[in-house]
């Protein structure tokens, strides 16, 4: 069995258990170009997919695999307005564990928030995305593609490029990416990478062309307009200047990059159309090993469920 | 009931008495008569007397805490003034200052009123510190004179900083007239923001929003320069950095008119202990790094922080069980403190007993001018009872505050105060 | 514990032969047969199944493997990591007839979860089973059509098939505790 009951995050986690996992995603994959998609593994197990915070493409993505894994699945969301203090997550959380559910998926805005889970239910515990934290099953899933692409992880160079600071997709990649031996390369506006990213084992560097011309691929960070006009980033056309994934920039380099995003993508901000659509980037691949790599994730945390009942 | 009234004789036997404002240590027995100090030294007493067995025991001065929150009025389900007072002696502690941020503040004569009239029915002292401006809002000046009359000890907003540099200034001149001190909690709001621990390794990888040491310093720095300025008193309460540290030793150096107070939770804890999210630890200013809690452990040692103050700061439940940004800041700490400052200061670091006491004892009471000699004959009984060896865990049967929130539940202890007189009433550890 | 060898090298392959054959003479027309090996041993037994053909008769028939980790009925009882070894089914077995090839028959547990996975891949016409040793105890109603050897066995003994693709030898074991 995989060492944690949960998965809550990728610090710390071991890299044979990555590998597990990467190595059934692949398994689910092929599943996946079945013409009938569906294995009954977790026939039986009932999933609650509990969002704190608004998200279609996870939740979706999560659904999906559950239910090709024949899992019954029960969606939670709470808008942020009846979320007061605190107190909906606490009853929430028992009103769940009175209810015997055998795993929850879970995104909430602040992070630990998983964690303060495990101490009111019993259930197995997804990390959907806490706030700024982690988001473990993205970067799973943007190993794995990574994987698929390079036939490994280890000695890969990967540069993470945008806002840094409030990014948990950056946070578990940087973790789980270390973990397997890769190497990692922060670039962005400097107030936008925390200014102790370095001890985590990365090197930043804010000029793009240079990181651009080191990686083997780069995972671009969505830009949140909403940052914007805070003081954070001055313009659009100033942030696209100065690290927007442009095809004249790709052009110029000597080797063919492969280029990640976790979605959704500001077209013309943070990469360009063109580029998203074109031969180097695997986003749509990213897509599908989603949900082979979330298939893969409940089938190893959920099934032989009475092991974990006994222990 | 731990608490009952004192006997009219009652002789402390064969302890050693360890007097922190004569500087003297030796063997001996006090004996207490209507509740005040009526002999020192070897007593034959005749077998009638009730008498507390101190062999092996440090008796000492009552300890003073000028920082902690009993949430009275407002927030009765937290603290009350008499349960606070529970909690205080059971930490050995016979005094204390409230601080205002209560719900209504204690910005007005008549509000530092309620609290000298219901601390008068309390076993222990408790002096209240008024606010600085009305309502804390950062706007108006309270009446300080008046407030002073009525019994405020000190000012202070603190919960919140005095943010604008300008009332600063005038809250420190203007506490020129009454010759109190003004305690500022040095956060710069601005640079501080949304954080919620210390900025640094730890807050990056758990992705929290962080608070640079720099919002303490830098306000610190402001408030030395205003205080030097403005010959005025300045007391800094909770010191948390280095930084911090290296700025109140440089002005104490041409400066006697300021203090600083450092908490038990910030010598004992780094930001490391945040890994597992523990919203008991949620404190502000935050808990720091190793490198901060060294500089906090060797200005104690060199005298550049004055004195220990727990910052008590009762929770419910509800309050602290939730997620790491909306639980409130703060732990309690009264019961806890010798425990673990002996532990730290004593065991750890090698210091005198007798200084670490100094901490607790005269040190505090000579920044509010309360009287230090409390071993002279004829004073009220201000005495605490203490094993210094003792190890135990801390759990929630030592806590006699209405709340729970400390982060040392499960953490071994070195030390126990166990009987401490206040009042004429004995309270009793055991 | 006891080890008697049941089949050597030589007979093996004898009896691979004679399932070839049989194979052949049940179907007149044997172009839409397609080999599905069960991971483990029932994939090499499978192609080389199709090699004798193939030698018999010119003809090469599709093969396939399947692994039975996700449709098993015990997953929530299992006690160690499961092993995927993958599927790999590149073509629809719509209109196909289907030989399962497995080593060893026993309770029928397997054949049942190759049975559902096989509906993920189309609607075949037939399924047959084709099995090296059958060694009787059936939990399920499933029979082999194409049997090697009938090794009946007692309750605490055990038959292992030994395959040089896999294990580096070849032989049948009843194994008696």
């Amino acid at each position: 069995m995989l060492k944690n009951k949960h998965l809550l995050g990728l610090a710390g986690y071991p890299a044979e258990d990555i590998q597990t996992i990467i190595d059934t995603a692949f398994n689910f994959r092929e599943v996946l170009e079945r013409p009938i998609k569906k294995v009954p593994s977790l026939q039986g197990v009932t999933i609650v997919n509990l969002f704190f915070e608004n998200s279609t493409r996870t939740r979706i993505s999560f659904e999906l695999a559950q239910k090709r894994l024949s899992a019954d699945t029960v969606n939670f969301s709470a808008s942020s307005s009846s979320l007061k203090k605190g107190e909906s997550f606490k009853d929430t959380a028992q009103n769940i564990e009175a209810m015997k559910i055998d795993a929850v998926v879970m995104r909430h805005p602040t992070p630990g928030a998983p964690k303060h889970l495990t101490e009111f239910i019993d259930s197995i515990i997804i990390n959907a995305g806490d706030g700024t934290h982690e988001h473990p099953t993205q970067a799973i899933l943007d190993m794995m593609s990574l994987h698929e692409k390079f036939g490994k992880l280890k000695g890969l160079k990967v540069a993470i490029i945008g806002d840094i600071l409030h990014s948990r997709v950056a946070l578990s990649n940087i973790y789980g990416l270390i973990t397997m031996g890769a190497e990692v390369v922060l670039c962005g506006p400097p107030n936008l990478i925390p200014h102790h990213a370095e001890e985590l084992g990365v090197v930043v560097n804010h000029n793009i062309n240079e990181v651009l011309d080191w990686a083997d691929a780069i995972n671009v960070l969505r830009i949140q307009r909403e940052r914007m006009g805070k003081g954070l980033i001055p313009s659009i056309r100033e942030y696209r200047s100065l690290f927007g994934i442009t095809s004249t920039r790709l052009k110029t380099l000597k080797k063919e990059i492969v280029v990640m995003h976790p979605g959704p993508i500001n077209r013309g901000v943070e990469i360009d159309g063109v580029v998203a659509d074109g031969d180097q980037a695997i986003i749509l691949d990213q897509v599908l090993n989603g949900v082979a790599s979330r298939m893969a994730i409940l089938f190893l945390l959920c099934s032989g469920k009475k092991i974990n009942e006994e222990s | 009931m731990p608490a009952k009234k004192l006997k009219s004789r009652i002789l402390l036997v064969n302890g050693t008495i360890i007097d922190p404002y004569t500087k003297q240590i030796f063997l001996g027995d006090i004996l207490i008569e209507e509740g005040r100090i009526s002999k020192i030294g070897k007593i034959i007493s005749d077998s009638n007397i009730e008498k507390i067995d101190c062999s092996g025991k440090i008796i000492t001065h009552g300890f003073c805490d000028l920082h902690v929150h009993f949430r009275e009025p407002g927030r009765e389900d937290k603290e009350t003034l008499e349960s606070g007072s529970m909690a205080a002696m059971s930490g050995g502690f016979t005094r204390v200052c409230v601080m205002p941020n209560t719900n209504p503040p204690l910005d007005s004569p008549e509000a530092i009123n309620f609290i000298i009239k219901k601390a008068d029915e309390c076993p222990i002292y408790i002096h209240p510190i008024g606010a600085v401006t009305k309502m804390q809002a950062g706007n108006d000046l309270t009446e300080m004179g008046l407030m002073e009359k009525e019994g405020a000890v000190a000012f202070s907003d603190d919960g919140l900083p005095i943010q604008d540099g300008s009332m600063m200034r005038i809250a420190l001149e203007y506490s020129n007239l009454i010759k109190v001190p003004i305690i500022n909690h040095s956060e710069d709001e601005c640079l501080r923001a949304n954080g919620l621990m210390n900025e640094g390794v730890v807050s990056t990888k758990l992705g929290l929003d962080g608070n640079s040491d720099l919002a303490e310093s830098l306000m610190v720095n402001r408030d030395l320069e205003l205080a030097d300025f403005t010959n005025s008193k300045l007391h800094i309460p909770h010191v948390s950095s280095s930084k911090s540290v290296d700025l109140i030793r440089r002005k104490k150096r041409v400066n006697s008119k300021i203090s600083a107070e450092v908490t038990p939770h910030h010598l004992y804890f780094n930001e490391e202990a945040l890994n597992t999210f523990d919203t008991n630890l949620k404190v502000a200013p935050p808990i720091r790094t190793e490198s901060d809690r060294r500089s906090l452990i060797q200005a104690i040692k060199e005298g550049v922080i004055d004195c220990i103050a727990t910052d008590h700061a009762p929770h419910t439940l509800d309050d602290k069980e939730t997620t790491f940004d909306l639980a409130s800041f703060g732990m309690i700490g009264l019961e806890s403190c010798f425990g673990i400052i002996n532990k730290v200061l004593v065991k750890q670091e090698g210091m005198e007993l007798l200084d670490v006491i100094s901490l607790l004892t005269v040190n505090p009471r000579k920044i509010m001018n309360f009287e230090m000699d409390l071993f002279k004959i004829g004073r009220p009984a201000e005495i605490t009872i203490l094993d210094p060896d003792v190890e135990y865990i801390f759990k929630k049967n030592h806590i006699q505050s209405l709340s729970v929130n400390s982060p040392f539940l499960g953490e071994t202890m070195i030390g126990k105060t166990q009987y401490t007189i206040s009042k004429n009433i004995l309270f009793s550890n055991e | 514990m006891m080890k008697k060898v049941i089949m050597d090298v030589l007979s093996i392959d004898k009896t691979l032969n004679r399932l070839s054959h049989e194979i052949l003479e049940r179907f007149s027309f044997i172009d839409n047969i397609v080999l599905i090996g069960i991971h483990k041993r029932g994939v090499p037994l499978a192609k080389r199944i199709k090699n004798k053909i193939k030698d018999i008769n010119g003809t090469e028939l599709k093969t396939g493997a399947l692994d039975i980790t996700f449709h098993r009925d015990d997953y929530r009882e299992r006690l160690i990591m499961p092993e995927v070894k993958g599927t790999e089914v590149s073509f629809s077995l719509d209109n196909k007839i289907v030989i399962l090839v497995d080593d060893v028959l026993y309770t029928g547990r397997t054949i049942r979860a190759a049975l559902e996975e096989l509906n993920s891949f189309g609607r075949a016409e037939k399924v047959q089973l084709a099995v090296l040793v059958d060694r009787g105890h059936r939990e399920l109603p499933i029979k082999a059509d194409f049997v090697g050897k009938n090794i009946p066995t007692h309750e605490g003994e055990h038959v292992n098939v030994l395959l040089k693709e896999i294990d580096d030898e070849e032989s049948v074991v009843l194994i008696k505790n």
